[in-house]
């Protein structure tokens, strides 16, 4: 792998200008409401500005007037794909000020939705990923196998995407009676599927030339820059919160913290894949070691945080995921801060995509998987 | 390294540091003039290593704003809160740490957005996620909105 | 049905019997247009249909299904939509070039079918440069292209157009070399006479491996020609938003889009022509049973036939390859195709020269 080199005409002989090119806020392959003002040299990038903003909601602000129980539902509407793994950030945070002791059954069922949250999350970014780069069928292929998972969550709790399945304290039903049949059929279901995938796109010479020494990430910039998630370890920086701060069943189970030091989009890519394995691992050892017990610990009907600061990571699919309370001891935090990871790993979009081609900018902005409510807050 | 060691090593770098209670994390004060070298130092320092800012938070307190530096060393794995306080409310100032940990930039102009605390030296302090026309600065305790804002 | 020209000449007679020589050639003309012009819309609305069942049958899903019998009227009615829609001129666009535009794509399709022979005695110009009256028609098409990418004023559309130039100047290399090395085989460029030299079996089987070599250049460079995935980077709407039509809607989108299909079709058929005999049906040696019932199959059917297969392999590319970057595009034509084709061009001189095909 190697850097970049800048191709093209000499600005100051050939007597030609460069311009600026809007990409978004509606356009196909920024997937929401994202404005890359661009400047271009004919094809070729030397400035990438991202503007955002267009769907910020201020939910920081609406935090600080809502009791913790409405604050976890609002996590929800940032990053949609990982909305459980959201919502089990504020509910850790909570939990730990008020030193509530969850269930051993919460933990584990928590775990297991969280992957299979995750596994959503990365076959949607497969599906779109192919179609950014021209391979419409892949976004269907995508979506078949994301089916089974919504189907599931639909009969856990009533909701597709949105879950809203954590409360304080612990979950707000306990699974349904087929949950655990319905997991293991998708999880042999999808074992059979993921080389599928592979082969559709991964082993494609196409797809390697697209992605293949496209936009390299350092392994010092992924760390300055906070790049997180399969993106920042793709380029060799050991960021899973799962494996440096574990969390809820996450102690308990054996899984491998993917690795890799190429830095480029197909780094990027077979992380997520690899990932997926990782999850489906994560889930075959749980699913048939879910403990008996309660679904909730017992709490106040009013949650007041004792005065301090809690701060709580997560690994979203996305990456670090940070929820930072500040509280005078109310029913509602002083202030509250998400750090979310599509925000840090946006704006190291100028540095990567430097140099490249509007097409690679493309291939980036996918294997860097933006959600824009998670961005923009 | 542990909490106890760090507090030692960081005690010699800079005056008037304070050490506020924290059952999560290890977390020092620092004044708003000495920030930038503190900051600089924490990075480049073998022992500390702190390279990785995974959170920058502002705060709008009653008599000041305070910016909290949430900091992770992925060498050594240690973490620490570097807090720092402005002046007043009025013009909050800090100095910028964009320079040292590149990811500064993108928060530290959402703070400045949200809260209008102004970054030193900052290269490109503007609007991020209000449009350039927006008055006041919604994050603030005191900032009133007739229209869009619901109070309960 | 086998020979259509008994009924072209029945017609001829007829005409010149009642009218004058000069009445009877502009009927003859007129009806040829009109037919023509009928074959390009149902060409077109058919190809689309097609497109869209068998795009849905690789991504798992059922494609349009609902409009008449198995969703066979919903391109008529998208049609239908297309011509009621609002034509939106953009307000700074050049206005004569952006009207133009569309209608040299369509002119440069059209009049590429005119050459395509459909069975025996089904062609309306049978001349003799058929070959490169094809060639240097369907290069008029990349004029309409960069036409509506400059006057749409649009920065989108002028960077699909500009890749579009870059790529059509560089792929009709690669369509020519290939056609020709199959000229050096037939020794016409006359499409009739390409056709009759296949009676005795197709080139693809006589020509050896140049021949199947020249095959696949051909299709790939031609699929490049005509803008079609994996290669469709002037349209690339997930980093062009649509390309050169960006701006185009209603009836002047619905041409771009015709004339696509067309072109795919056109295609298709003049590789059915050189590699596989046109119309010409199957045969096998001297298995007389079964050569009979072979051409019991009309050379209309066959050569419709040919042409599906060759459109649905094309379909197959697009819906299972991602798109190449336009430095990677240009790489493959003039560091892999044109030298390939080159060599095999001398490879085929060497076989023709040595009386090695059959």
């Amino acid at each position: 792998m190697s850097e970049l080199v800048l191709t093209g005409p000499e600005t100051e002989t050939a007597l030609t200008q460069e311009y600026f090119i809007n990409m978004g806020p509606q356009h196909p392959s920024t997937h929401g409401v994202l404005r890359l003002v661009l400047t271009i040299d004919g094809e070729i990038i030397r400035r990438v500005e991202p503007h955002i903003g267009y769907i910020h909601r201020s939910i920081e602000k609406m935090c600080e007037h809502d009791s913790y129980r409405q604050i976890v539902h609002l996590t929800d509407r940032m990053d949609y794909l990982s909305c459980h793994m959201n919502n089990e950030a504020v509910c850790l945070a909570v939990e730990q000020a008020l030193q509530i002791e969850v269930p051993e059954r919460v933990k584990v069922i928590r775990t297991i939705v969280s992957e299979l949250t995750r596994l959503a999350s990365h076959q949607l970014w497969w599906g779109v990923m192919g179609m950014d780069l021209g391979a419409i069928t892949s976004f269907l292929y995508g979506f078949r196998d994301r089916e089974m998972i919504n189907d599931i969550f639909e009969e856990t709790c009533g909701a597709r995407l949105t879950m809203n399945y954590n409360v304080p304290g612990g979950l707000m039903f306990d699974i349904h009676p087929n949950f655990q049949k319905r997991t293991k059929d998708f999880v042999a279901h999808f074992c059979t599927k993921l080389p599928e995938y592979d082969r559709l796109l991964s082993d494609n010479p196409i797809f390697r030339s697209r992605t293949e020494g496209v936009g390299y990430l350092s392994k010092e910039d992924a760390i300055g820059y906070g790049v997180t998630g399969p993106s920042g370890r793709a380029s060799g920086f050991a960021c899973d919160v799962r494996k440096r701060l574990p969390y809820s069943a996450y102690p308990q189970v054996e899984f491998t913290e993917i690795i890799r030091t190429e830095g480029d989009c197909f780094a990027r890519y077979k992380a997520r894949i690899l990932e997926m394995w990782e999850s489906l691992r994560i889930i075959e050892q749980l699913i048939d070691n879910i403990p008996e017990g309660e679904f909730q610990a017992p709490t106040k009907q009013v949650l007041k945080l004792p005065k301090g600061e809690y701060y709580q990571r997560v690994e979203t699919a996305r990456g670090d995921f940070g929820v930072y309370i500040i509280s005078e001891g109310n029913k509602s935090p002083y202030r509250l801060k998400f750090r979310s990871p599509g925000f840090s790993n946006l704006f190291v979009l100028d540095k990567v995509a430097r140099g490249s081609k509007i097409a690679d900018l493309v291939a980036i902005m996918s294997t860097f998987d933006y959600v824009m409510p998670d961005i923009d807050r | 390294m542990d909490n106890e060691g760090l507090k030692t090593i960081l005690s010699a770098w800079a005056e008037g540091l304070e050490w506020p209670e924290s059952p999560q994390f290890l977390q020092v004060r620092v004044p708003a003039p000495a920030l930038h070298d503190f900051a600089r130092r924490l990075k480049e320092e073998h022992e500390t290593a702190f390279d990785y800012l995974y959170c920058l938070t502002g705060v709008d307190w009653p008599e000041y704003m305070e910016v909290v530096y949430h900091l992770e060393s992925s060498r050594h794995g240690h973490r620490l809160v570097v807090r720092a306080r402005t002046a007043g409310r009025e013009d909050p100032r800090l100095d910028t740490v964009s320079d040292i940990w590149p990811t500064a930039d993108a928060h530290e102009r959402e703070a400045y957005d949200l809260l209008g605390i102004r970054f030193n030296r900052h290269p490109d302090l503007r609007r991020l996620l209000l449009t350039d026309d927006w008055v006041g600065y919604p994050l603030r305790k005191d900032y009133k909105d007739e229209i869009n804002m619901i109070e309960l | 049905m086998y020979d259509f020209t008994p009924l072209v000449q029945a017609i001829q007679n007829y005409l010149s019997a009642h009218f004058s020589p000069g009445v009877a050639t502009a009927i003859e003309w007129t009806l040829v247009i009109l037919i023509y012009l009928a074959f390009y819309a149902v060409l077109g609305l058919v190809l689309v249909y097609v497109e869209r069942r068998i795009c849905a049958f690789f991504q798992l899903r059922l494609g349009p299904n609902r409009v008449g019998w198995q969703g066979t009227f919903q391109t008529v009615a998208d049609a239908i939509k297309l011509l009621l829609k609002e034509p939106v001129t953009v307000n700074k666009a050049d206005k004569l070039l952006f009207n133009l535009a569309p209608f040299i794509i369509s002119l440069a399709a059209l009049m590429v079918l005119s050459v395509l022979p459909f069975a025996r005695g089904l062609q309306a110009f049978d001349i003799n440069i058929g070959l490169l009256f094809i060639i240097a028609i369907s290069s008029i098409g990349v004029v309409g292209i960069l036409l509506a990418g400059w006057s749409s004023n649009n920065k989108y559309a002028l960077i699909g157009a500009m890749r579009s130039g870059a790529q059509i100047v560089s792929y009709e290399l690669s369509v020519g070399l290939s056609l020709i090395t199959m000229v050096l085989l037939t020794g016409t460029l006359q499409l009739s006479g390409i056709i009759e030299s296949q009676a005795n079996g197709w080139w693809i089987f006589k020509g050896h491996f140049p021949a199947i070599a020249a095959f696949f250049l051909y299709i790939t460079a031609s699929i490049a020609e005509i803008n079609r995935g994996p290669f469709d980077l002037p349209e690339a709407e997930s980093e062009l938003t649509a390309g050169f039509h960006t701006e185009y809607s209603g009836l002047k989108f619905a041409f771009f889009f015709l004339a696509e299909f067309v072109n795919m079709f056109t295609v298709a058929a003049i590789a059915a022509t050189v590699f596989f005999g046109g119309w010409m049906p199957f045969h096998i040696g001297d298995w007389e049973a079964f050569n009979r019932i072979m051409d019991f199959i009309p050379p209309i059917i066959w050569f419709f036939i040919k042409v599906a297969a060759i459109i649905f392999l094309m379909m197959w590319f697009k819906w299972t390859f991602p798109r190449l970057r336009i430095d990677q595009l240009l790489h493959l034509e003039w560091k892999y195709l044109m030298p390939l084709n080159l060599m095999n061009l001398i490879l085929m001189a060497i076989l023709v020269y040595l009386g090695w095909h059959f």
